[in-house]
């Protein structure tokens, strides 16, 4: 594959991302939508009865703070990668043996 | 699939552990043992394990209306196996658990046995088979991903009917297959994608390693090594 070819399954990507966007467009948490389908899980045990018997240490203490640390999980990840590709392709460039 | 924290009753709890811990014992060993035999492949389970960080990071809408996330489990499950995926999982899980109240820790093993056991090892049986026959990696990678992420949901459904199965267990499966499963299909497909991109990357850089574990052919790693040749002419830096 060429990178010709990774821009266009990307863009594919960002596309199936972006159909719901306009399908539910100008809809927003308010009208139910785009909440997390593990939120919508938790919901719907709960309407059964059920109480839970344990809750969570520590809970990030809003929405910025929780988006914060999911971008500090995807930082972690995307460092990691990065880092080895280049490795990799520098590795390539200058023959050293594997 | 994060079922969250407090939401399975503690008899199940315990019952996902037990079934858990085994596969993540044996996934230790096996990625002790696969570092014996390779060393060079440190490099490439680190990179499994931060597509996973990435992916399950990821939430994205869906067209049923809400937001879920891919997994990334099928990238590490084609590589290393299922069990040594599990252990990713788990570091994945428990990051979430701890500091994003993301899941949790008494639902842990459920958890893992979703993203880590069941969908891994659909991805490695569907990779393994298809890469057997004509249609080359990149297709094989891109239906394991697939049917890994979709699996991972599915399982989280029968889960959860099963701790709830009111007013029956049929009944239940429905009502969580639509809330996890129907909205995780363009997902999935998304995650299919990715995986095929990074695959087709690694393939490039490290066609004999990946050989060596047994994730591609012979034929198909010297393919990449000439692929990758050529596109070191054409670049610039």
């Amino acid at each position: 594959m060429k990178t010709k070819m990774y821009i266009i399954l990307l863009i594919l990507v960002a596309i199936i991302v972006m159909i719901p966007l306009a399908m539910y467009s100008g809809l927003g948490e308010d009208q139910g939508y785009f909440g997390g389908s593990d939120d919508a899980g938790a919901t719907a045990i709960k309407s059964t009865g059920y109480t839970p018997w344990f809750s969570s240490m520590w809970e990030p203490p809003s929405g910025e703070i929780q988006s914060l640390l999911f971008c500090v999980q995807t930082a972690i990840g995307t460092i990691i990668i990065g880092y080895f590709f280049g490795y990799w392709r520098a590795q390539r460039k200058y023959n050293i043996k594997e | 699939m994060h079922i969250m924290e407090g939401f399975l009753p503690p008899l199940w709890c315990l019952f996902w552990y037990i079934l858990m811990i085994p596969v993540v014992a044996w996934g230790l060993i096996q990625i002790k043992r696969t570092f014996e035999k390779t060393p060079e492949s440190k490099a490439l389970l680190a990179v499994s394990g931060a597509f996973m960080f990435v992916l399950s990071s990821l939430k994205m809408p869906s067209v049923t209306g809400s937001c879920s996330h891919p997994c990334g489990n099928g990238l590490g499950a084609a590589l290393f196996g299922p069990a040594a995926t599990s252990v990713l999982a788990v570091i994945v899980l428990l990051f979430q658990a701890i500091i994003l109240a993301h899941g949790g820790l008494t639902t842990l093993g459920a958890n893992c046995f979703s993203m880590g056991i069941v969908g891994p090892f659909v991805a490695w049986a569907v990779y393994k088979a298809i890469n057997k026959t004509k249609a080359g990696s990149l297709v094989a990678i891109f239906f394991a991903a697939f049917f890994g992420d979709l699996l991972t949901y599915v399982t989280t459904a029968v889960q959860l009917s099963a701790a709830f199965p009111i007013p029956s267990f049929t009944a239940a499966f429905v009502k969580f297959f639509a809330i996890f499963a129907v909205t995780q299909i363009p997902l999935a497909i998304a995650e299919g994608i990715l995986t095929v991109v990074i695959w087709d990357m690694l393939k490039k850089n490290k066609p004999k390693l990946m050989e060596k574990l047994g994730a591609l052919t012979s034929k198909e790693a010297e393919e990449a090594q000439v692929e990758a040749l050529e596109d070191d002419k054409g670049s610039a830096i």
